[in-house]
């Protein structure tokens, strides 16, 4: 593949993650670059989101979706082809307070890519990502939907394993 | 209404993101069981469809606040330090639990462990450990 259309495919993810998941469309994220395994997504600031009314500031909980949402968006932009992935554990620091009134960025790096994992850290920041409000170390399982099928979750765990016991367990 | 049943009202009440994604809580006695129920907002891959971990964390970590709030008389809200988050099974389209257990308040710091779960209180879907600033303790 070109590189123009691998740059094409990463925002087509991105665009994908964005406006097809609910939650990252509730929250606004949009995606300001992807490529080279990094990916830059925005929050815009709004009273809705806020986590202590008393100072106006965004709430901790929306600083973790943006970075797990970018950090994933690191991910696909690592890879040259599409795979389904999940976050395994997020760790997050929170260095000082998000400005109040002002839209949040999150930059995150996917440095490492092994054969089932992705390792990525990322921040999150309102100009410089040298002075960060927050700071993410992240691990992601590759191909995490192997032998699910869409709606898999609408059944309970285990209703299926019939069907896909054969792909998880490699017998 | 009991004291810790109105400062957990207050509490999340006071918090816009936790009205945002729908969550509530319960008080039974000392114990408090965090609720989130499902909407379709809270979705994260909608193929699945799954929770997004991102709202997860979150519920996570204002449960870790909602039962500070309740165990210790503070005049400001904790600030959250650090949280790490493990994701053990995928949010399904269900009603979501959560509870905290403070491991350990100290004059400035307190260490709280979360886990949540959905049908099976044995079989959490995702566990937080985090750390918490009292920055109204000291006042």
């Amino acid at each position: 593949m070109s590189e123009t259309d691998l740059n094409e495919q990463h925002r087509l993810i991105a665009k994908a993650m964005n406006e097809g998941s609910p939650q990252a469309k509730a929250l606004g994220f949009t995606t300001l670059d992807i490529g080279d395994g990094v990916a830059v997504l925005k929050v815009p600031y709004r009273t809705e989101l806020v986590g202590d009314p008393e100072t106006g500031v965004i709430a901790g909980g929306v600083v973790t979706t943006l970075l797990d949402h970018a950090s994933g968006q690191a991910v696909h932009a690592a890879m040259s082809t599409w795979t389904s992935i999940a976050t395994l554990d997020l760790r997050i620091d929170y260095m000082r307070p998000a400005e109040p009134g002002k839209d949040i960025l999150a930059r995150a790096h996917c440095y490492k890519l092994t054969r089932s994992v992705a390792f990525v850290r990322a921040v999150a920041y309102e100009t410089d990502p040298e002075d960060p409000i927050a700071a993410a170390q992240a691990a992601f399982m590759l191909d995490s939907s192997a032998g699910k099928k869409a709606g898999a979750n609408l059944k309970p765990p285990g209703s299926s394993k019939q069907d896909s016991s054969k792909k998880e367990d490699g017998q | 209404m009991s004291e810790a049943q109105s400062r957990l009202v207050a509490v999340l009440g006071a918090i816009p993101y936790a009205k945002f994604i729908g969550m509530t809580a319960e008080l039974a006695g000392d114990e408090m069981t965090a609720i989130l129920p499902f909407s379709p907002d809270i979705v994260g891959n909608p193929m699945l469809p799954a929770i997004h971990g991102g709202v997860l964390g979150a519920f996570m970590e204002m449960t870790a606040l909602a039962q500070l709030s309740i165990a210790e008389t503070l005049k400001r809200q904790p600030r959250t330090i650090d949280v790490s988050i493990e994701y053990l099974r995928s949010g399904r389209p269900l009603t979501t639990y959560a509870r905290a257990q403070i491991k350990k308040v100290g004059r400035r710091i307190a260490n709280v462990h979360v886990e949540a779960w959905q049908e099976q209180r044995a079989a959490p879907i995702a566990a937080l450990r985090g750390h918490f600033l009292l920055t109204g303790a000291e006042d």
